[in-house]
């Protein structure tokens, strides 16, 4: 009866209310018309996972920035679409002397940006100095290292750009001179922090030269726009000189991080492929890992406990071992992770090329238990209270849950009462690094595929160390293995170092490798392979029918 | 006179404001340069914080940056590089506008109704039906509703899309998960309202003149019940004007409520006070707005 008779009959309110409700309405709707897309429908939609803090392919290191970089600038070598192996890209071929230590690469000489101009050696004598410029802020600078003179450079002891192991010798030749033989170079001519850019753009722009347009890019898409948090949108390059082999036109990337939004739109249709790995939903593995769709793979990642060695009673080798030794791997990921990981008592991942596998500390509580009581803790007597530190929500609960239960075995192994400490991402970063920790969740992803790239983590000298550890018995078997140019003996090396890392240190407590996951069906979508590194370029992804 | 005094004096709160805001993100542990993998060498992290103003003292970062405010500049941010807060505000403003403002008029226009029938109906099915209503909406959160929504109308029945933000039929599920709340906090202070002024001597003065009850309700109870939703409508607007991280993540709306949350979890120090003073600001002026309303529906009220 109300509703019939409604508001009409106001009396003095009428006006203002009225006006008020009407023109909220009217203007919302009015806007939401104008924020409808008439956008042309993409070949392909991918989630992507979060939205990218920057485009500048010498800026990025997180993945998700990496996958979309990777289509706009390309290096002297690209990752293989079946493989992730390197196989040449802006350069054709390339010599190396037989020290191991120069590099000579012929770049194609029809190369042009999509813009036109000509992609010279020279461009790229000029994109890797900016990566090393300490203006530039690249996080990756530290990957050019192995360039001759190339750290002094960015240290600033050294002025001279010329005498940086990299030069132009013409417009299609690039010399490049190396620290030391380094097995996976060419692994890192395919990173995007040493891919080329246009050094006009940078220079007439600086940090804004990603958001011109149109954007001058080398590799395989332009950049159609960029909305921020809402897609990225990537067009075919035709300028690009493999242009022939690319499958597809027009891309959209989304950023999205819920996991329960990407499964949504993938099963609705409104999305291709989803292809990041925290875009799982926890509670649905068991469920999605069956379907045909559902495509999980070995990444090169690692999970690990690490120990601070500058605190009691992790100063103690002894300690660290029985914590290393009461842990169940099997179980965490049987019972907790259930996403295709695979346990591992090594830090490198069994599936690293040219690596050959340390002997790690098994599971053995009673080996623990014995270790624990010589340490002068029998049962658990007289341990001082330690805590575990992790970080606490946002990339969801599978860190909470390892940490219960790690927190249960060492209960039940060693007798001792592990508290619990999670932070926010970035508090838990800083905490980690000013050594404010006892035990310490701990992961590492690869950047290349070499057991170089997990085991110079615990280089006295390196920023990603974090325990305090400093051992120049460590750090010379490392520069051992990397001054070694056949790869048998380096990987042996390399064992060694390992093994005294895992079992005589025994600095870190590993937990489990990595499983790569991506759905999309197989039946629209070809072109995607697994492979350990993760990487799917956009180029080779072929949409079969709608 | 007096609103031109309430308008001068938002700017010395404004001012506190973002130094508190400033501040403080500052005090808390962990910067927007922590990350997982240590920076190339301290030359890149001086270089970083050189280039934002961090290597500074506060005091004197404060003021460079008042000086920025000045001209309107929020600043660069500090987690994406190549946008200012300016440009991602621009970006991602107009979004949560057309969300906010839609699920402000669902709040209103279906709350106030339910709450004026469940109150004239008191002790009636309408009533009881009606508050229920109101209740659940109040006590269901967002992040349930929200999938429920989902899971019924997008994935069951395929009326709309389930995410993104490039049809007018994505505003519709976002505006009921996140409107349904609000029209349930409405309904209540209305029922409330209207059951406070129904029993007023004046209404019952009304009713023994021999008023019709139509003419009672709408004539002489329904102006004076709706003052307390009005002033529970300004800082409802403002909340739902800064978005919210829930509906924006659920429905992948390209809004600036995900940056509420994410820009405090990055330590993007500009981004966090730039949005802390666009939400001051709103909430200020459109409190502002309430009162001025007010002084023009009850008659009791007078600002000098």
């Amino acid at each position: 009866m109300w509703a019939a008779r409604g508001f009409p009959n106001l009396p003095g309110v009428r006006p203002r209310l009225h006006t008020l409700l009407a023109s909220c309405l009217v203007g919302a709707l009015l806007c939401a018309g104008g924020c409808g897309g008439r956008d042309e429908p993409a070949d392909l939609i991918i989630v992507n996972g979060a939205e990218p803090e920057s485009l500048d392919p010498q800026i990025v290191s997180g993945q998700p920035e990496m996958r979309v970089v990777s289509s706009l600038f390309e290096g002297l070598t690209r990752f293989n679409a079946r493989t992730g192996d390197p196989e040449p890209a802006l350069a054709s071929h390339w010599e190396l002397s037989p020290d191991g230590l120069v590099y000579t690469f012929h770049l194609r000489t029809n190369l042009t940006w999509s813009t036109g101009e000509p992609i010279t050696a020279g461009d790229f004598a000029w994109s890797w100095l900016r990566v090393l410029k300490p203006a530039t802020a690249a996080d990756y600078a530290a990957l050019l290292f192995y360039l001759k003179n190339a750290e002094e450079f960015h240290l600033g002891q050294l002025a001279d750009e010329q005498a940086v192991g990299v030069r132009a010798l013409d417009d299609h030749t690039l010399r490049v001179e190396l620290v030391s033989p380094t097995a996976f170079f060419l692994s890192l001519c395919a990173f995007p922090p040493l891919a080329v850019v246009p050094p006009d753009v940078v220079g007439r722009h600086g940090d804004q030269w990603i958001r011109t347009q149109p954007l001058k890019t080398s590799g395989a898409y332009t950049l159609e726009f960029w909305r921020i948090n809402d897609r990225i949108r990537l067009r075919r390059n035709l300028r690009y000189w493999d242009n022939a082999n690319t499958q597809n036109d027009l891309v959209d990337l989304l950023p999205i991080t819920s996991a329960t939004t990407a499964l949504n739109l993938y099963l609705n249709g409104q999305a291709d492929i989803v292809w990041d790995k925290n875009l799982v939903p926890v509670h649905l593995t068991d469920a999605l890992r069956g379907r045909p769709d559902f495509h999980t793979f070995d990444y090169l990642g690692s999970y690990f406990v690490r120990f601070n060695v500058t605190r009691k009673p992790f100063d103690d080798t002894r300690v660290r071992k029985a914590f290393a030794m009461a842990i169940d791997r099997q179980r965490i990921v049987e019972r907790v992770t259930r996403g295709g990981e695979k346990p591992a008592a090594t830090l490198v991942p069994l599936s690293t090329a040219n690596y050959l596998p340390a002997e790690g500390l098994q599971h053995d509580p009673a080996e623990a238990r014995r270790l624990f009581a010589e340490a002068g803790f029998p049962g658990g007597r007289g341990f001082p209270a330690v805590s575990y530190l992790l970080n606490a929500g946002t990339s969801g609960s599978a860190d909470e849950k390892v940490a219960v239960e790690l927190q249960a075995m060492w209960r039940d192994v060693l007798g001792v009462e592990v508290s619990l400490r999670p932070m926010e991402w970035k508090t838990y970063l800083a905490t980690m690094s000013t050594l404010d920790y006892d035990l310490c969740r701990s992961s590492w992803i690869a950047d290349y595929n070499d057991p170089n790239t997990f085991l110079d983590m615990f280089l006295s000298n390196s920023g990603n160390n974090r325990t305090g550890w400093k051992d120049a018995r460590y750090d010379e078997i490392i520069r051992r293995a990397n001054a070694t140019v056949e790869l048998q003996p380096r990987a042996e090396i390399f064992r060694e170092a390992e093994t005294y890392l895992l079992r005589e240190v025994a600095l870190i407590g590993p937990i489990y490798s990595y499983a790569g996951f991506n759905y999309y069906d197989p039946e629209k979508i070809a072109g995607i392979h697994p492979n350990p590194i993760d990487q799917h370029p956009i180029s080779a992804i072929q949409r079969l029918r709608r | 006179m007096y609103y031109l005094k309430r308008i001068l004096a938002l700017v010395p709160l404004l001012l506190v404001i973002s130094f508190l805001a400033f501040a403080l993100v500052r005090v808390a542990p962990g910067g927007p340069f922590d990350r997982e993998r240590a920076p190339a060498s301290p030359e890149v992290e001086r270089a970083l914080k050189e280039k934002y103003r961090l290597d500074q003292p506060l005091w004197k970062q404060y003021v460079l940056y008042l000086g920025d405010l000045a001209r309107g500049d929020l600043g660069p941010s500090m987690k994406y590089r190549h946008h200012s807060v300016n440009d991602i505000i621009r970006q991602a403003l107009p979004a949560t506008l057309v969300l906010g403002g839609l699920s402000f008029g669902f709040a209103l226009g279906f709350g106030i109704p339910l709450g004026f029938a469940t109150a004239a109906r008191k002790g009636q099915w309408v009533d009881y039906g009606g508050s229920l209503l109101a209740l659940i909406g109040i006590c269901v959160p967002a992040f349930v509703i929200g999938p429920l929504l989902v899971m019924g109308f997008a994935i069951k029945l395929q009326w709309f899309p389930v995410a993104l933000w490039d049809s007018p039929l994505n505003v519709v599920l976002p505006t009921l998960a996140l409107g349904l709340f609000y029209s349930g906090r409405i309904a209540r202070l209305m029922r409330e309202g209207m059951l406070g002024v129904l029993n007023e001597p004046y209404i019952m003065t009304a009713r023994s003149k021999g008023l019709t009850e139509r003419a009672v309700l709408f004539k002489h109870a329904l102006r004076p019940a709706v003052l307390p939703v009005i002033s529970y409508a300004g800082p409802m607007l403002a909340d739902l004007l800064t978005g919210s991280f829930v509906i924006e993540n659920l429905f992948q709306i390209p809004g600036i409520g995900v940056f509420m949350v994410n820009s405090s979890l990055n330590k993007d120090y500009t981004m966090i006070v730039g949005l802390v003073l666009l939400y001051a600001a709103l909430l200020l002026v459109l409190n502002l707005i309430v009162d001025f309303l007010y002084s023009r529906l009850d008659p009791q009220v007078k600002f000098e």
